[in-house]
């Protein structure tokens, strides 16, 4: 199958804009060839991943910094959450903070929506249902297209950085609306209680499941945004599946027991205990921090506790008073960042993480090296306070 | 043995080298190491293996978005695979990865008999033609 340009798609991809978009469209074309696009569309929205310098180092800032020379955003585009906050103190390399400096800037002369968030779709007015945007970073995009009814592919940082550029995306995947109807589902066998359990049946999907889009039935129906978050974000951390959906269908199914749930568990849990708490893969949101204060009970943390959130989340936490009580309580609330791949977190410094994300524990135990002891956040409230 | 398979030419080039095969997807962001080319996530199956001038034999890409950064780490850092075959679906990650690297990616036709591949032959892509020439030796 070839992918059909328009004669402007093809100026551009000649160079006739500049090296920047003539990348740009190399890339998209790539895309289309792999995923047998026929054209490219517009996208109304794009959403960067590839901004902390623990996961894209030194080859990743120095591509962005020389790309940035020329290159300008042409549509919407918000970032991903960089390594750590500006406004607090931490005991980082001054390297670390040089080099996360170099690609903030990139992405701000690019003309970035300085969001550092992986949970867009809580912070910006969503466009209409139906309507393609480019959602790199993972949970977001499982999410924009399982809840929010806005079509992305499982987008990669790079192609997203291209539909930045260029406005465009192949048409393709999960943008066809035949692809979004699930041809495999998961049966599941066992209670699901936590939110835990949620991430837990999402990593399992992912691992299992080859196609686009999966579904679950009516188990994710009206389940609140915690587990549905965790859902989304496990499953975009083992795998390549970038929807879920609630359609019953007849056909292939593979079943979800207790046996599949313990051997998540047995891959991602590997410490009885931890030495901080940290909550937050992806960001809390407003709803969240509620229940956590709520779930407090007047109780103090009896551990290091390191809550996750995007910067307006806590100021709107801050009006409400809900921040402040959550600190005077001893968590610590920081925000443009994330658990996921966090610097804050090394294994120098603790022997083991509590959290409850099934991603985080994914990335803590293989990139960063630390053991995890996996717990719902009702458990981690009731052992950790006092 | 000699074995000509027929591939889609996602990414051009050339490039041979040994295999690397596996059939479990691969995330290049929490699985490998950028700087060495080691997969060090000890769940996967090529476990201890290097990528440095492999011919990597892989289903598809999963996880981090950021993967396609990773793929550009490793070919900056001078450890990525000559080239890459995805014996399933090419994604989206490895796709843009790979194009910004210049690292040869095919993927297999799906439309013929394909042998059980071993780790380890020779292989030798041809991105014109659109071939993988597997060498057993």
């Amino acid at each position: 199958m070839i992918v059909h340009l328009s004669r402007a798609e093809e100026e551009g991809l000649d160079g006739k804009f500049g090296d920047s978009i003539s990348i740009a469209y190399k890339l998209l074309l790539s895309i289309g060839k792999a995923t047998d696009a026929e054209r490219l569309i517009p996208v109304d929205w794009v959403h960067l991943s590839g901004v902390n310098y623990n996961t894209i180092g030194d080859a990743g800032a120095n591509f962005l910094t020389k790309y940035s020379e020329e290159a300008r955003f042409s549509v919407q585009t918000t970032i991903n959450p960089m390594g750590y906050d500006t406004h607090k103190q931490n005991n980082l390399s001054s390297k670390f903070k040089k080099k996360q400096g170099e690609i903030i800037k990139a992405y701000e002369s690019m003309g970035s929506v300085p969001s550092f968030s992986c949970t867009p779709y809580e912070l910006f007015e969503l466009p209409e249902r139906g309507h393609n945007v480019s959602f790199a970073e993972s949970n977001a995009a499982v999410m924009a297209n399982s809840v929010f009814d806005l079509h992305t592919n499982k987008e990669s940082s790079l192609s997203a950085l291209a539909s930045a550029v260029t406005g465009k995306t192949p048409y393709s995947d999960l943008r066809m609306s035949s692809n979004r109807d699930p041809k495999i589902k998961i049966k599941i066998d066992t209670d699901l209680n936590s939110e835990l359990d949620y991430g837990i049946l999402g990593y399992f999907a992912g691992k299992t499941v080859k196609e686009s889009c999966v579904s679950f039935g009516p188990h994710v129906s009206n389940i609140d945004m915690y587990k549905t978050k965790s859902l989304a974000a496990a499953l975009g951390t083992s795998g390549a599946c970038g929807m879920f959906s609630n359609k019953e269908i007849d056909g292939e199914a593979i079943s979800f027991g207790k046996e599949e749930a313990k051997s998540v568990m047995d891959e991602l849990n590997s410490n009885e205990s931890g030495d901080v708490i940290a909550l937050g893969s992806p960001q809390l949101g407003s709803y969240e921090l509620e229940l956590i204060s709520n779930m407090m009970g007047g109780k103090k943390f009896s551990k290091k506790c390191m809550i996750f959130c995007a910067r307006p989340t806590y100021e709107k936490a801050c009006s409400s008073g809900i921040a402040q009580k959550l600190e005077s309580e001893g968590a610590n609330i920081i925000c443009d960042a994330c658990t996921c791949l966090s610097p804050l977190l090394t294994h120098d410094e603790y022997d083991g993480v509590i959290t409850n994300s099934i991603k985080a524990a994914h990335y803590l135990n293989k990139s960063n090296k630390i053991s995890v002891c996996l717990s719902s956040i009702k458990s981690i409230i009731n052992e950790n306070t006092k | 043995m000699n074995n000509s398979l027929k591939c889609k030419v996602i990414v051009g080039g050339s490039a041979s080298g040994r295999m690397l095969v596996t059939k479990q997807p691969i995330n290049f962001l929490s699985s490998v190491d950028h700087l060495t080319g080691m997969i060090t996530d000890s769940n996967h199956e090529l476990y201890g293996q290097c990528l440095k001038n492999s011919l990597l034999v892989f289903p598809y890409a999963v996880g981090s978005s950021v993967g396609a950064y990773s793929i550009f780490a490793l070919k900056s850092n001078g450890v990525s695979p000559s080239g890459i075959i995805c014996t399933s679906k090419t994604d989206i990650t490895t796709a843009s990865g790979c194009a910004i690297a210049n690292i040869p990616l095919l993927e297999l036709h799906k439309d013929q008999d394909i042998p059980e591949i071993e780790n380890f032959s020779k292989a030798i892509i041809d991105g014109l033609s659109g071939t993988l020439e597997i060498k057993k030796v």
